[in-house]
């Protein structure tokens, strides 16, 4: 097992993801055969080797700064799980 | 031609009856939606059917027609992969976390095909997020395979494939990161384009990997496939990565003759990893291409091998940033009575999310996470520059790479759902093209048993013309295409 219980909480962690206790061991499993899998890159030459940005060479676009939207936060806010006057609700943060 | 066998049309045909008054819009789109109901229960290729919105959508297609205000795809029915985004219409990417998410607005290419007069039928089911290679991973269950209903029809485009095999729906848009739409449609003996990155715009295409990602079509012929590519190619604003680049006319450079075409063969793809039968069917398509006129030519692409893990090194990193926005917060799945903040996160992801996806993202998470970076995200984009560069070369001799699209027919469902790998591994003929951007189809060209085999060809950046036209000659020649499963007809 090249990853441990402890390894995948912690990343599990760092994703916010929950993994519920029966999907522990199965997760260490897989996650620890995906990561011996994709080891094998570790054999590849890749000395001076520039890590590719984009597979057609092209750069971002920029445009000019201005509004192109209208607000549709009435619209968007239809799909929310929790809103109040036009805010999203979440658990209180600040004591 | 009695409204009882418009089913089994492709577009093309189907556009010279509406011409020429032959059916209605309205009739047609009435024809197919009795398929979906006659169908669907065995195959599961819907998640949505949107009945009366393509009744009234027909009805308007038929008055435009009256006025002779016509639109190129005027009438003609589509059904859209559940990934992209639908205007008032349920579209829940196979997930839990949207089973009840009703976008705000329309994908750049639902709009196009839209404008251009096609009419949606509904949303077909796909593995949740793109995850998958055989829709077993859709929170909505597993699409069955017309071919054989205890099959899979290969994913993550499965439900479009499925529903265009069993002769439901003459086209479907699917998208393509590793292969989602050639290895389904190689499995249900459909044709299945992917463009070249930057082709299709993504706006409204909910993101999986986005430098790999890319929107194109699952169709029965070629010629079907040219005639929708043509409508939803081109620069897209809203897409940061839509490249600005003429779109040619696909249907007149279907007709060129393959005299001279040069065609690249990869010795790999023939190696021990391939069914036998699959390999023999394609072997008789290079056969057919031959007698077309076209030379075949040996090619190397030496960093083959390393395409599958470099892609699943990629893809989940990519997955791992682009799944951060769905947090319980603005849309999607929330868990109840959360505790504090981080609990709602962790929560509503955990619950929101199934096994496949939970396990991209943990992956793209550890390759990302402090120390690990340089060895393997930094690493596998060298490699992917490598590979690229290996098609770069291949190119510079030959118009066209083919081979086996899959490394073996249509596999039962439940086979390949333990072990992620032998899933993965599916995908071995077909990641390259996503890695280094490039356009590639899949054909009909034989069978394995009783199960479709797929033609795979790879064409340079910008090179869908002479794929399209490659794939339209060829099938002059043969009817594979034109096979129907039993019980379809």
């Amino acid at each position: 097992m090249s990853l441990d219980k402890d390894q995948v909480q912690h990343i599990a962690m760092l994703a916010r993801l929950r993994v519920a206790d029966d999907e522990i061991a199965d997760t260490v499993d897989k996650l620890s055969r995906i990561v011996d899998f994709v080891d094998q890159l570790s054999q590849a030459d890749t000395v001076d080797v520039v890590p590719m940005a984009h597979p057609l060479d092209a750069a971002q676009r920029l445009r000019a700064d201005v509004v192109t939207e209208p607000d549709e936060r009435d619209e968007f806010q239809k799909n929310a799980p929790a809103v109040a006057d036009g805010f999203y609700l979440v658990p209180k943060v600040i004591e | 031609m009695s409204s009882k066998d418009l089913h089994t049309l492709g577009l093309t045909q189907l556009a010279k009856g509406l011409d020429s008054g032959e059916f209605t819009s309205v009739e047609l789109v009435q024809a197919l939606l009795d398929r979906i109901e006659a169908h669907d229960k065995e195959l599961n290729a819907f998640v949505t059917v949107t009945a009366d919105a393509a009744l009234e959508a027909a009805e308007r297609s038929d008055e435009r027609r009256r006025k002779g205000e016509n639109g190129v795809l005027n009438g003609l029915p589509i059904v859209h992969k559940d990934i992209f985004c639908t205007r008032g219409v349920l579209t829940t990417c196979g997930s839990r976390m949207l089973e009840n998410f009703v976008s705000p607005y329309d994908a750049t290419v639902v709009e196009r095909l839209a404008d251009a007069g096609a009419v949606m039928l509904g949303k077909t089911n796909m593995d949740e997020f793109a995850m998958g290679s055989s829709n077993e991973t859709s929170y909505f269950g597993p699409v069955k395979n017309p071919w054989d209903l205890d099959c899979s029809p290969g994913g993550s485009s499965g439900g479009s494939a499925a529903s265009v095999a069993a002769r439901i729906v003459p086209a479907a848009t699917g998208t393509d990161t590793g292969g989602s739409i050639r290895q389904p449609a190689a499995l249900t003996g459909t044709t299945g384009l992917k463009p070249t990155y930057g082709r299709v715009s993504r706006f409204g295409m909910i993101a999986f990997a986005s430098s790999l990602d890319q929107a194109g079509v699952i169709t029965r012929s070629a010629e079907d496939a040219a005639l929708l590519l043509g409508v939803m190619a081109g620069f897209d604003a809203r897409d940061s990565t839509s490249i600005d680049h003429p779109v040619p006319d696909y249907l007149a450079g279907l007709d060129r003759s393959l005299e001279g075409l040069r065609v690249g063969i990869v010795r790999q793809h023939f190696d021990a990893g391939l069914d036998a039968a699959t390999g023999k069917a394609v072997r008789e398509a290079l056969a057919a291409l031959e007698s077309r006129g076209a030379s075949l030519t040996e090619v190397d692409l030496p960093n083959l091998d390393l395409s599958v893990p470099t892609y699943y090194v990629v893809a989940p990193a990519e997955c791992s940033s682009n799944l951060s926005r769905f947090d319980g917060v603005r849309f999607g799945h929330r868990a109840q009575d959360p505790e504090d903040l981080l609990d709602l996160y962790c929560r509503s992801r955990g619950e929101g999310f199934g096994a496949e996806v939970k396990r991209r993202i943990l992956t793209g998470t550890y390759v990302l996470s402090a120390g690990y970076y340089d060895a393997y995200y930094l690493k596998a984009q060298q490699v992917r520059q490598l590979i690229a560069d290996d098609f770069r070369k291949a190119f510079a001799d030959v118009d066209v790479i083919a081979g086996p699209t899959a490394p073996a027919p249509a596999f039962r469902l439940g086979d390949k759902t333990d072990d992620p790998i032998t899933m993965y591994l599916n995908d071995i003929y077909t990641i390259g093209a996503n890695l280094a951007g490039l356009p590639a189809i899949s054909i009909p060209c034989g069978f394995a048993g009783e199960l479709p085999v797929g033609l795979h060809l790879v064409g340079p950046h910008f090179g869908e013309e002479r794929l399209l036209n490659t794939a339209h000659q060829y099938q002059l020649d043969t009817d594979w295409h034109t096979r129907c499963p039993e019980g379809y007809a």
